[in-house]
């Protein structure tokens, strides 16, 4: 018996270590289908993410998310309006077609399209000259050193495919004519799908032609969609699925737990972070008539010194967050480690309030949304408590992120008191931040779009016009240091923390998370 | 009998209006469905452009006259969401909701046809009051939490069967998909079907249990009896029979039931079928599949009802003597 366990354990150790060449099959999971299979036609990270793996920008994020040259193999910038890309040669589309700079300056065409979402990743280009097969000019309007920091998931598709197969614009939402793009790829990526069915799963192979040399194992991909939370830990747990995410974080405990899978944990990129109306005469749903308690800067550094973000850290988020000082994640931002939160001290609160005219507080209202962030809900909940300590006694209007993004939106009123925000920077870069969230709101201009507070400040008005044309990176961290720093001492917002990504999977899969949730499988290795 | 048909599906036709009608309404508290649809960092001047394009800027009373013109010819448009035809998704997914809903309701009605009768004829013995008891289970516990139990009882702890999906398909001409032809499939639709019926389980097994006690008093079963007739001839041919006529009511509009309501059981098990698709375009606004859902399935309620209908006429011979009246 004893002979025969032995037998068998050795058997399945020779499985396990890989001593048979055999097909490598990974199938993973995620919460939604990929949107479309159109790269140019939805703004969601995780259909970019996904598509990724099947076409490729001109630039490459590597699992850092450092640059790394994609299908171009060098860029620089000739003149402050001018950037000059050098095309990979001897790259081919799945279908067999060369890469060349027309499929550039089509792909340039195709995106700059109102029904193409991803339209921002192109604007402010005023024209797209090529110089040669393999080299491509595009000239700005204005000096734009960040041009390229959302090209790697601007995906290039090609041309010949496009027009053969009538794809040469995305789905038109207006005509209701669907794009042949939305169901087929042509990709040039690590990957090409063989077999999809919508909402049901996605079959991938690698593609033989890639120019990359492919750092992964795999010989075959399905992707399938889970939505329930319960149902998508089970079949991980059940061994049916490699590697599912993500995973909710009073789960991560139970899969650990599971022989055979473990949950990788690593910090997101989204702030979280509060933030007040501050441009009102009158505070909305308060008992404070005829002023607004805000717009005291005494008020506001209460409220940070009344949230205890280590208790959210541990209690909510069971220990899944990091508690953040600024505005975007330290992975963004050089200089982050200068700036410090202002600590949990609720007798220095009291003290602020009864500074500012508030011994006893104020009676005022919180929104949140109760679908979008992780533990949104909680999060807003512990908040309401911890400042009700303090005097400022809050209700919860915790409601579904459609609902809740339209009443806090301008064009739905700006419908609050102060209420709970998340944001990621689309291009990872720091003037997204201050020129959205922190910068005069100025609808027209298309600044200070997201800054519900309505903080304003001159000079940091000037150093985002500053920062969005300065190509010398010191002097531009320089500059945003200095927004960052004013903000800061404003307290324009409280930022409260990144949340952190839950991917689970089985032991034996070796794969790199990156910071932005996107999953690229080149990076996977089935031991 | 072909008048009342007619006069039936001229029916469905008012209520699907009211039905639409009454979403397009509720529709209005939803949300705004441009959000889900762009980036967060989009400019208000492309959310109003394209807020204009999809007609969302129009009185709802027109918004409301264009859809119904244009579903009366089967045009339900883009959906927002997916930037496909909201007819072509909900075709595509019409097969596993259908099987499974067929799927689990002949599970629920082979099984409690005979423990309905079961429990009828021998209420007092312990394995009927045992049925029974275990039988609240079936309807007071919720969908979800039966289905996610049943997942990590039979897919985690004992692996028997899967925890999601449907399996592999096979496409029959027509392009109606099924999995009921692969073992992948037939293992998939066990726990999902079970999940979907037990409540229709309980209810039909508890109807045909009353009905049968309800009979089984009458006079012509006790007559039945007198005549010296078997047991079993007594039970099934006179008292079944007769409790037949309420329990195809429920029975057929409960079907109606399990396709509207399989979406709980849809997505506890990833099940790919169209309440799925309905309750993710709820959380993102894509009022082109809201709307369309809706119709069709008050059309399938409308066309249940009919067939209700005309199998009473089968079933009870006393509504074939139209406008005698007599009979009582």
């Amino acid at each position: 018996m004893r002979k025969a366990f032995t037998a068998l354990a050795v058997a399945a150790a020779v499985v396990a270590s890989g001593g048979f060449a055999e097909a490598k099959t990974f199938k993973w999971g995620f919460q939604t289908d990929t949107t479309s299979l159109d790269p140019h036609a939805h703004n969601v990270t995780f259909t970019l993410g996904f598509l990724g793996n099947i076409y490729e920008g001109l630039v490459r994020r590597d699992a850092d998310l450092k640059f790394e040259p994609g299908l171009a193999t060098k860029w620089e910038n000739l003149e402050p309006t001018r950037w000059r890309f050098h095309l990979r040669k001897g790259v081919k589309f799945h279908n067999g077609n060369d890469f060349n700079a027309d499929d550039v300056l089509f792909s340039y065409e195709r995106t700059n399209n109102e029904d193409a979402n991803l339209r921002g990743r192109v604007v402010g280009i005023t024209e797209v000259v090529k110089i040669d097969d393999y080299t491509v000019d595009f000239i700005t309007e204005k000096p734009n050193p960040i041009i390229y920091y959302e090209w790697d998931t601007w995906f290039i598709m090609d041309k010949e495919w496009s027009e053969a197969n009538g794809a040469t614009t995305p789905t038109n939402m207006s005509k209701g004519v669907e794009s042949y793009a939305a169901h087929h790829e042509n990709g040039t990526g690590a990957f090409t799908i063989t077999e999809r069915q919508t909402d049901v799963k996605t079959v991938l192979v690698p593609f033989d032609g890639w120019w990359d040399k492919p750092q992964h194992n795999l010989t075959e991909v399905i992707m399938t969609p889970i939505s329930q939370d319960a149902t998508r830990v089970a079949a991980l747990l059940s061994g049916e699925i490699d590697m599912v995410f993500p995973v909710p974080v009073q789960d991560i405990d139970r899969v650990n737990k599971n022989g055979g899978t473990s949950v990788l944990v690593g910090p997101e990129l989204r702030t979280i972070f509060l933030f007040f109306d501050m441009f009102r005469d009158e505070l909305l749903y308060s008992n404070v008539k005829g002023k607004n308690p805000f717009k005291d800067l005494k008020v506001r550094q209460a409220m940070y010194h009344a949230i205890d973000i280590e208790a959210i850290k541990k209690k909510i988020m069971r220990g899944l967050s990091d508690p953040s000082a600024i505005m975007i994640s330290p992975k963004l931002f050089d200089r982050s480690e200068g700036f410090q939160r202002l600590p949990y001290d609720r007798d220095k609160a009291k003290a602020l309030l009864a500074e500012a005219g508030y011994p006893d507080g104020f009676e005022t209202r919180m929104d949140c949304p109760n679908d979008r962030y992780v533990n949104d809900e909680q999060i807003c909940q512990a908040i309401v408590s911890m400042l009700a300590k303090v005097g400022i006694k809050s209700t919860l209007v915790a409601q579904p992120k459609a609902k809740y993004f339209a009443a806090i939106a301008p064009k739905g009123g700006s419908d609050y008191a102060f209420g709970l925000l998340g944001w990621t920077p689309g291009s990872f870069d720091s003037w997204n931040v201050i020129w959205n969230l922190l910068s005069t709101p100025t609808p027209d201009k298309g600044r200070g779009l997201y800054n519900y507070s309505g903080y304003s400040n001159a000079r940091v008005d000037e150093l985002a016009e500053l920062i969005g044309v300065e190509t010398d990176k010191a002097k531009r961290d320089a500059l945003i240091e200095e927004a960052f720093q004013i903000t800061t001492n404003d307290v324009a917002t409280i930022p409260l923390h990144q949340q952190a990504l839950a991917w689970g999977k089985r032991d034996n899969v070796e794969l790199r998370q990156r910071a932005d949730n996107q999953f690229r499988f080149y990076y996977v290795n089935v031991k | 009998m072909v008048a009342f048909i007619l006069r039936r599906l001229a029916q469905s036709i008012l209520v699907m209006l009211v039905v639409s009608l009454v979403a397009f309404f509720m529709f209005q508290f939803l949300g705004d469905p441009v959000n889900q649809m762009v980036g967060i960092d989009t400019p208000e001047a492309e959310r109003e452009a394209l807020r204009e394009r999809l007609g969302l800027n129009d009185p709802l009373i027109i918004r409301f006259g264009k859809f119904v013109v244009n579903a009366a010819q089967l045009e339900f448009g883009l959906s927002y969401q997916h930037k496909s035809p909201v007819t072509d998704l909900l075709l595509e997914r019409l097969p596993a909701t259908i099987e499974l809903s067929v799927v689990s309701a002949i599970i629920a009605f082979a099984l409690a046809l005979p423990a309905g009768v079961y429990t009828g004829l021998y209420r007092n013995r312990w394995s009927s009051k045992a049925m029974l008891t275990l039988s609240l289970v079936g309807i007071s516990v919720p969908t979800f939490l039966i289905g996610i139990l049943f997942i990590y009882l039979f897919a985690v702890v004992l692996g028997w069967l899967p925890s999601y999906g449907r399996g592999d398909v096979v496409t029959l001409p027509g392009g109606w998909t099924t999995g009921l032809l692969t073992v992948s499939g037939l293992k998939a639709i066990v726990l999902p079907a079970l999940t979907l019926g037990l409540f229709t389980l309980t209810l039909i097994m508890r109807l045909i249990r009353a009905e049968m006690l309800e009979v089984l008093r009458t006079d012509y079963i006790k007559f039945a009896r007198a005549r010296g007739l078997t047991n079993r001839a007594v039970n099934f041919g006179h008292a079944l029979k007769n409790t037949m006529v309420p329990v195809i009511t429920v029975t057929g509009l409960l079907l109606g039931n399990l396709i509207a309501f399989a979406i709980i059981t849809e997505s506890v098990f990833q099940w790919p079928g169209m309440g799925r698709l309905f309750l993710q375009s709820i959380q993102e606004v894509d009022l082109p599949v809201m709307s369309a859902y809706l119709v069709m399935i008050s059309f399938l309620f409308v066309v249940l009802n009919l067939i209700v209908d005309i199998l009473y006429y089968v079933v009870d011979p006393r509504l074939r003597v139209e406008g005698h009246g007599g009979g009582h």
